[in-house]
């Protein structure tokens, strides 16, 4: 297969096929993620979420198909993966190849309200501040794709909560696509314009969330969506409750 | 030692103590461990330099502690103590400044790269097995007597734990991380350097100290044949006038730049591992 970096905004994803031994995690994809849409990547564990987002970062090489890619992509994953040998900022600064890139760092760690922790060592980051410094690596790279791999799984609740919010007004204010994989209906419903279901390795439902922004739980609308989201994922909303 | 591994140690209640209470009472208990534990070396120091004095300890055999200080007071003002202690130390930073440097080439090379692996591994590990003190022999007869054989079997000694404990430091990088470099788009040296080098490091420090223990047992070793200077020339120059007290010197010295470089590459760990948790608790 080829992944083609292309001077082109828009992801697409053509035919691709992935085998994990004899069985196609994603069998002949296809799909299309926008400039400066939010798309929600949810299936059971197993469907080819990650392999998705590991192929779209260049990370993982699948056997058939086409992929063509904007050049500046990042990627924050589900644990932090900060060089814990790096202050916080080296950390964000990592690989930049700008003379300014600490100036670079402090602003995209102020984004992400940490300026305070600039100097700090990742080992002494709670779980929320390791994210967010995470999140200021991805973003100071002023990426036209953000990638998110289950960023906010390991958190606790409160601070889901405030990441969430935080990366919806950075995805408004940067305008970037951005493609999130995650487990969890809510933050799908609350974050994207677009969530898609795999399925079998392929697509099974794509559904538009329509929603005004800032979105709350509590809606009509919302709780419609959700219910066809889970349904689509197996599950009704009593059980998933 | 800080605060936190005192309020470890006396944080095990449930209740609520004033903070500054618990710490003044985890200083005064600290100060009673180091008490405790200089208790049974001093209490053997006076046992034994009651024994010598009442004349129960043969002097030629074991010599008394005052006359093991009196011996190392007079090596001191002659200047010979100073003189062998120099030679021995130059050895052995001489030999480890070789084991360093082959050790840290030959583990990046057979680390980051598969044919260097498949070339410098295989007989490194057979090199290993062998005890290197036997080849003693074959060092004075290839090296002569001079200092060569002597510095020559310090590095052959330490090359080998810098060599594996960074060999596995570097195959043992978190291919996480690696992962997250590629993905910041950062060229196989920037890797290397970025990554790859700062994750080996506490194994390579393990090693160096591993290897500086290695050193100072091989020149203990390589000192007592043939030689005309150091700590292990004072000591047998000493057995042939049965001079103990000057043998127990030269142990002790030899105990004390044990402690001394360890010491050192602990706090050496400190600075280059201020990152780790550990560190900074102090261990």
């Amino acid at each position: 297969m080829s992944l083609a970096i292309q001077e082109v905004a828009d992801t697409q994803v053509r035919g691709l096929i992935r085998r994990f031994g004899p069985t196609a995690v994603l069998d002949g994809l296809n799909l299309d993620i926008p400039t400066g849409s939010f798309i929600a990547l949810l299936g059971r564990s197993g469907s080819g979420k990650t392999t998705l987002l590991r192929t779209l970062a260049g990370l993982d090489v699948a056997e058939q198909g086409s992929v063509i890619v904007p050049p500046k992509r990042a990627v924050v994953f589900q644990e932090p993966r900060l060089m814990p040998w790096k202050r916080v900022w080296e950390n964000v600064a990592l690989g930049l190849p700008y003379a300014d890139a600490r100036e670079r760092a402090e602003q995209a760690l102020r984004e992400v309200e940490l300026s305070h922790r600039i100097d700090a060592w990742p080992l002494t980051l709670s779980g929320g501040e390791a994210q967010r410094a995470g999140l200021a690596r991805a973003l100071v790279r002023d990426p036209d794709l953000l990638l998110l791999d289950e960023p906010f799984a390991a958190l606790d609740a409160l601070t889901r909560l405030r990441m969430q919010a935080l990366v919806a007004a950075l995805w408004a204010r940067h305008g970037m696509a951005a493609l999130l994989v995650t487990h969890d209906v809510d933050e799908a419903l609350l974050l994207a314009d677009q969530a898609v279901v795999l399925q079998r390795g392929q697509i099974g439902l794509q559904l538009c969330i329509d929603l005004p922004r800032p979105r709350r739980h509590g809606s009509p609308e919302f709780a419609a969506l959700r219910s066809e989201l889970l349904g689509s994922l197996g599950l009704t909303a009593e059980e998933a409750a | 030692m800080t605060e936190p591994v005192i309020n470890l140690a006396a944080g095990g209640t449930w209740r609520r103590a004033p903070l500054s209470f618990k710490a003044r009472l985890g200083r005064f208990s600290l100060q009673r461990a180091a008490l405790r534990r200089a208790a049974t070396p001093i209490a053997f120091l006076l046992l034994w330099q009651t024994a010598s004095s009442l004349g129960w300890l043969p002097p030629r055999a074991i010599p008394a502690p005052l006359a093991i200080l009196l011996a190392a007071r007079d090596l001191l003002a002659s200047g010979a103590l100073i003189h062998h202690l120099a030679v021995s130390l130059l050895r052995v930073l001489a030999g480890l400044g070789i084991a360093v440097v082959t050790g840290t080439t030959l583990a990046l090379l057979a680390g980051l790269s598969r044919l260097g692996e498949d070339l410098i591994d295989p007989p490194l590990q057979m090199a290993r097995t062998l005890p290197f003190l036997a080849l003693v022999p074959l060092f004075i007869l290839w090296f002569g007597i001079g200092e060569t054989p002597k510095v020559a079997l310090v590095a052959l000694g330490a090359t080998f734990p810098i060599y594996l404990n960074l060999f596995a430091g570097v195959r043992g990088a978190d291919p996480k991380l690696v992962e997250v470099a590629a993905t910041l788009g950062l060229s196989r040296g920037a890797l290397i350097r970025h990554v790859i080098l700062p994750a080996a490091l506490p194994n390579f420090l393990t090693g160096l100290r591993y290897a500086i223990g290695v050193a100072w047992l091989s020149l203990v070793v390589g000192e007592q044949i043939n030689a005309d200077s150091g700590i292990g020339y004072l000591m047998m120059d000493a057995r042939d006038f049965l001079r103990t007290d000057i043998i127990m010197v030269g142990l002790a010295v030899y105990a004390l730049l044990g402690l001394a470089s360890d010491q050192g590459v602990r706090t050496l760990e400190r600075t280059a591992l201020a990152w780790r948790p550990a560190a900074r608790l102090g261990r």
